[in-house]
């Protein structure tokens, strides 16, 4: 599977379509259907589809564990940190108004980043657990 | 269609196929959320249980024998369990308003609320994603660190322990 041909060239027209939808997804969400999670699967397929046709080694290469661990973390600290942010500007946990001087504002900027925190936590999840199962099974012990 | 995949997948034992059946079903389930007019669920289910579990289970399937093994006892208890809380379950929905009743409590109590107010203190044009992310923050947050507990549980089971193995 590694070196078909055809998989790889079609993995490699479909991803940065893939990346761009999971971006689309994250960033139009207050637009359209979608958000935080949906995009973070969305991401976190882009990377699993990438390593079924090239193989986990080099998926590793690109996405590298310890950013995928890390991201899982981030992302919840990102969410929070911006409950934390409204707390110092001197309104409730998780209140977006205060932050920007237009409260409108404000909530568009709170639920743009705890969109991405959330997009951080999932995808880092969904590709932790992948890599964990794909590794235990030795998928290209070559 | 839907009951004839379950019917499938429940009478199957070749995990392979189960696996790409509930698959099926997924999607099934987005269409039917769809129709129903929730599209930011049936994104979600369609990514998640039709794509990420899918891979996954075929991950964990590659890990084991792709062949069900002969059950050792007759399934006639937990099927009669199953179908009792089924039945309690469906007899639960027939006291539900109908289906998109304007005077069901669900649409008297926060959401017009929600509905009128959101121009003025969001403006986010996806009512959804606003309820998700502002009003129902905390939610939010707790469903995040759902996420993050999982992920971190499957690293505290999986996780290869090298220095035991070689000491």
């Amino acid at each position: 599977m590694r070196y078909d041909l055809v998989l790889r060239v079609a993995a490699k027209l479909l991803i940065p379509f893939i990346l761009l939808f999971a971006l689309y997804v994250q960033f139009h969400g207050d637009f359209g259907p979608g958000g935080g999670f949906q995009a973070g699967v969305i991401l976190a397929a882009a990377v699993i589809f990438y390593a079924l046709i090239y193989g986990l080694r080099d998926a590793r290469k690109v996405v590298p564990e310890p950013l995928v661990e890390s991201m899982m973390a981030f992302g919840v600290l990102i969410y929070a940190g911006v409950g934390v942010a409204g707390l110092v500007l001197g309104g409730n946990y998780l209140d977006y108004f205060v932050l920007d001087a237009d409260s409108v504002h404000g909530q568009h900027r709170g639920i743009f980043w705890v969109e991405v925190g959330v997009a951080t936590t999932v995808s880092g999840v969904m590709l932790k657990i992948f890599y964990m199962f794909a590794d235990r099974g030795k998928v290209d012990d070559e | 269609m839907m009951a004839v995949t379950v019917y499938v997948m429940a009478r199957s034992r070749n995990l392979f196929g189960v696996v790409i059946l509930a698959g099926i079903y997924s999607f099934l389930m987005a269409t039917v959320l769809v129709a129903m007019d929730a599209v930011d669920v049936a994104m979600t289910e369609a990514s998640v249980g039709a794509g990420i579990s899918t891979v996954l289970f075929l991950g964990a399937l590659y890990l084991c024998k792709s062949e069900e093994a002969r059950p050792l006892h007759k399934p006639w208890l937990p099927l009669a369990l199953s179908m009792t809380v089924g039945g309690v379950l469906v007899y639960g929905t027939l006291g539900l308003p109908e289906f998109s009743d304007p005077a069901a409590p669900i649409h008297t109590h926060v959401v017009p609320r929600y509905l009128n107010d959101i121009k003025r203190e969001v403006d986010v044009p996806n009512v959804v994603t606003a309820v998700l992310a502002s009003y129902r923050g905390y939610d939010t947050l707790g469903e995040t660190t759902v996420v993050f507990t999982a992920g971190a549980g499957v690293v505290a089971l999986l996780r290869r322990r090298r220095k035991d193995r070689r000491p």
